[in-house]
């Protein structure tokens, strides 16, 4: 039986807002321990929340992003468990009356637009930050003790919760890449997984091909990346397989995934359900955002990164275009292609050696940019590496790079070819056993030899014809 | 000499004004008296030596924050707890000038008719030491009533201010919700906590008001009062239309003493040229109680979760943190709090919070409709403020639904957010019995008015007799 998965994000993205959602405290990572906190955030009594309005206002900004309903009537609501980094013993959040609701995300595929579903987007306060000490794995288990940092408790969440619409974990990489662009692009979070600025669970469940059933899920945690979690839920889905496949059935359970080892471990099942007994925040009024004000928040909307995918695409393709897009290099790109350069040659230079040189885009010359892309098979490698790596120097001019040309004298590079290649025996017969891939092992062994002087697509023409001869 | 038994804080303030009289003066006067009576009487938690202001002292219930005084709310839970801030009611009395005379005992989390469920042992009426002065906050009404203080703050969940005022024979304003901050307020429930001042006059009632009412921009649920306080003159009910709710005759839970000194009001405000009518309340008087314990300790079990001994108030030491607040949570409340909590645990459990918490909101949307329909065509509803008068400590202590029962008539009107004003309107047996009137929302000016000329014709002396 073939198997198609069934997969479902819940996505928290930090608001960067100014000042915690509830109280005055200011928003920040990296501030001495306990030295953004007060009254309100630390839970003392009597104290009270009062909405930030900024956090409500970019909730229903990223909705309507995400083509959500924005309700007319949201209400807090308080949701209960007791744990040392919620110091009120609970946490504010929405629940059956949410700000955002019934939303999509176009997903640009080769096979046209994929809809991804989104159930809701709401708006909530973060808890503490507790660490560990001591014992195994930072776990509260064992641990010798445990210290709370409340710097973080109060910072705005949104959560975004996708319908069951995805079925693949490139698909959910590809969704969440271009979610953490939309909220970059909004201006409302840094979306910074290492800080933990966007932290993602998935549901998982699989199902027989072509079947609409909804089976039994389980929740991955503690992915800090979007290839872990890309990995993560592909060891779900094949494990979920494996039970099905051996008759077993898979049981509703929670798991950490470890990237090291790429395993799942089952968090220890509690005998209870939760029952985080939500009712309705009495000390919070309803949100009720006036219609101007929703529409002047939908008139600041940019052109969203799913339609500029979409529009790149007819003049690039789809992969390119999405990576450009998704990585905010779309606009460097346009004004490079505007400067004269080849829109396939400029997507690969922005793409790959633009972004590996880690320069500063917002620096960058596309004019001189241009032309660099122009020479690039021209001039030397290390001359044209040197250029791109100064790219966002201040005053940065690609004329002295331009007058430099890379070695395209076959005579002069035949002899280094066949030196490379006698070196290299067992990668010789590999190619010749047809593992074409060793192309570039041995171009990049001619340019060593080189000093990346000589010209890579001469090079790769000898390496080639030499091998096939 | 100054006879804190008598003067007002109206008449303290003309004092100071014509300096007559020191502030200095008038907070050690009132320490003085604190000093012969409070060992018995037990009002205070906590006094403060020195004046914190240059005007006339006041009382604070202990639910109250007070920057570097401690606040316990009555429990063991807060012992050693001293606040960081101060509420927003407490900055308003210092803004006002006001000095802070101390802290009054209250029910633990105001969790009480009686007093008898603080932490700190109970407080005693000073009309006869043998009975409670109700709760609760019976501190500040005992100290008001006894001379300790010429007013005080309480809060007022489901008639802890109109309730032990009644009991004391002073006057008490529950006022609309909203009009009051609850920042820094140690919270009961949420939705039915209101601060409101207790004294010996009207007037005093409606001064204080106007010092602690009004938009606060810490408290989202206030609002800004639509008009300015006006300080009541005048001894006349004519024009005024008040409704006796007809299920008051049929309740069996109203003493006779009490009925007798109910129904002598209502001919007093008869021969006032009041017009008395009849309003009909009763999905009020039969679900008001049930609808109560529902919403009340539903919010009482989330606003108590955070007693967890992490960051202040009591801790009691354990190997692990889920042992230590399992310790502390059960060292630090008494029965009553615990009681409220695992009734508002279950109440809002999943799968039982339509047919309780859900079910109790939309009764309540049904008492502030009832409420509404019943104040069209009258200017108040006039009800006694307690079905009995002072009972003897211990009477009702082991039987919580008999305490229960002392808010059946101020319930129903808190749970509609209306203001309820309580004035003493005569004796029963040599105890005082409170007169309920319950206003529309931001109706509290009409209820000066009306409470004020009720006074000036009932003129009940609210000294107790064994102090005059």
């Amino acid at each position: 039986m073939s198997w198609e998965p069934v997969i479902g994000l819940e996505v928290h993205v930090h608001l960067k807002t100014r000042t915690k959602v509830f109280c005055r405290c200011p928003v920040g990572f990296g501030a001495g321990e306990n030295t953004q906190t007060c009254p309100v955030c630390l839970g003392f009594p009597g104290a009270l929340p009062v909405i930030n309005r900024r956090a409500v206002e970019w909730t229903i900004k990223l909705g309507l992003a995400l083509g959500c309903e924005i309700a007319q009537h949201a209400v807090f609501a308080r949701k209960h468990y007791p744990y040392p980094d919620l110091p009120k013993g609970y946490q504010i959040s929405q629940y059956d009356l949410p700000s955002c609701i019934n939303g999509k995300m176009l997903l640009p595929t080769a096979e046209g637009d994929r809809v991804i579903g989104i159930v809701r987007a709401h708006l909530e306060e973060d808890a503490a930050k507790t660490i560990h000490v001591g014992g195994r794995s930072g776990r509260i288990g064992g641990a010798d003790y445990s210290l709370i940092d409340f710097n973080r408790g109060g910072t705005p969440l949104v959560e975004i919760v996708t319908a069951p619409d995805i079925r693949s974990a490139d698909e959910a990489r590809r969704f969440l890449q271009l979610l953490r662009q939309t909220v970059v692009e909004l201006g409302i979070s840094d979306a910074e997984m290492e800080k933990g600025a966007l932290r993602v669970d998935a549901n998982v469940s699989v199902r027989p091909t072509g079947s609409d059933e909804l089976r039994t899920r389980t929740e991955i945690k503690n992915m800090n990346s979007f290839n872990f979690i890309a990995r993560g839920i592909e060891a779900e889905v094949e494990r979920q397989i494996g039970v099905w496949d051996s008759g077993d059935e898979v049981r509703q359970q929670t798991y950490d995934f470890d990237a090291a080892t790429g395993t799942l471990t089952a968090r220890r099942s509690k005998e209870e359900a939760d029952d985080y007994r939500y009712f309705p925040e009495p000390d919070l009024v309803p949100v009720e955002p006036p219609a101007d004000l929703v529409e002047a928040l939908c008139a600041e909307l940019p052109e969203l990164p799913a339609e500029r995918i979409r529009r790149l695409e007819a003049a690039l393709d789809l992969d390119r275009a999405t990576v450009l897009v998704t990585g905010g290099l779309d606009r460097l790109w346009g004004e490079t292609v505007a400067a004269g350069a080849d829109r396939t040659a400029a997507a690969n230079v922005i793409a790959n050696a633009l972004v590996g040189a880690g320069v500063d885009l917002g620096a960058v010359s596309p004019a001189e940019l241009a032309k660099l892309v122009g020479a690039r098979d021209r001039i030397p490698r290390t001359a044209f590496d040197e250029a791109i790596a100064k790219l966002g120097d201040p005053g940065f001019s690609a004329e002295p790079y331009l007058t430099q040309e890379a070695v395209a004298d076959s005579a002069e590079l035949e002899p280094i070819v066949a030196r490379v290649l006698e070196a290299n025996p067992g990668q010789v017969e590999a190619f010749r056993n047809g593992k074409q891939g060793l192309l570039g092992f041995f171009v990049g062994q001619v340019m060593k030899e080189t000093d990346g002087k000589a010209n890579p697509r001469v090079v790769s023409e000898l390496v080639r014809s030499r091998l096939e001869a | 000499m100054i006879d804190t038994l008598r003067l007002t804080a109206e008449g303290a303030m003309g004092l100071l004004e014509r300096g007559e009289l020191s502030a200095g003066e008038l907070h050690a006067a009132y320490l003085g008296a604190i000093a012969e009576l409070d060992g018995e009487l037990h009002c205070y938690l906590r006094t403060s030596e020195e004046p914190s202001g240059d005007g006339i002292p006041i009382a604070l219930k202990d639910v109250i924050s007070t920057k570097g005084i401690e606040t316990t709310a009555g429990s063991r839970i807060l012992s050693g707890y001293t606040p960081v801030f101060d509420a927003t009611v407490a900055a308003r009395v210092k803004g006002a000038g006001l000095s802070l005379l101390g802290k009054t005992n209250t029910d633990e989390f105001a969790m009480g008719s009686s007093t008898e469920n603080s932490a700190w042992g109970p407080s005693r009426n000073p009309w006869d030491p043998a009975r409670v002065p109700g709760g609760s906050g019976g501190g500040t009404a005992a100290a008001v009533s006894a001379g300790l203080a010429p007013w005080g703050l309480g809060s007022d969940t489901g008639g802890s201010i109109k309730q032990p005022s009644a009991l004391c024979g002073n006057v008490g304003l529950r006022p609309t919700y909203g009009t009051v901050s609850r920042y820094g307020v140690v919270a009961f429930a949420s939705s039915l906590d209101q601060v409101g001042p207790v004294a010996r006059t009207v007037r005093d009632v409606a001064l204080l008001y106007s010092i602690v009412a009004g938009r606060d921009p810490l408290d989202s649920t206030t609002a800004e009062l639509p008009e300015a306080v006006q300080l009541p003159e005048g001894d006349s009910l004519a024009g005024v239309r008040l409704a006796v709710p007809k299920q008051v005759g049929d309740l069996d839970a109203i003493e006779p003493g009490v009925r007798a000194a109910f129904e002598a009001s209502l001919e007093r405000a008869r021969d006032l040229s009041a017009e008395v009518g009849e309003c009909d309340l009763p999905l009020s008087y039969r679900y008001g109680m049930p609808c109560y314990y529902l919403v009340a300790p539903a919010e009482a079990s989330s606003n108590l979760a955070r007693y967890d001994g992490v960051r202040y108030g009591l801790r009691t030491p354990a190997s692990a943190y889920d042992e230590m607040v399992e310790e502390t949570r059960d060292d630090g409340f008494g029965p009553e709090p615990k009681r409220r909590i695992m009734l508002g645990t279950y109440a809002l459990s999943a799968g039982y919070y339509d047919a309780y918490y859900g079910q109790a909101q939309r009764v309540r949307t049904l008492l502030i409709r009832e409420h509404r329909d019943a104040l069209e065509g009258f200017d108040a509803i006039v009800t006694p403020t307690s079905p009995t008068v002072a009972f003897p400590i211990g009477d009702k202590a082991a039987d919580p639904l008999a305490m229960y029962a002392c808010d059946l008539l101020t319930i129903p009107s808190c749970l509609a957010g209306l203001p309820g004003l309580s004035i003493p309107c005569g004796l029963s047996d040599g105890l005082p019995v409170g007169l309920q009137l319950i206003g529309r929302q931001f109706g509290e000016n009409g209820l000066f008015r009306i409470g004020h000329a009720f006074e000036q014709a009932i003129g009940f002396d609210t000294v107790p007799e064994r102090l005059r």
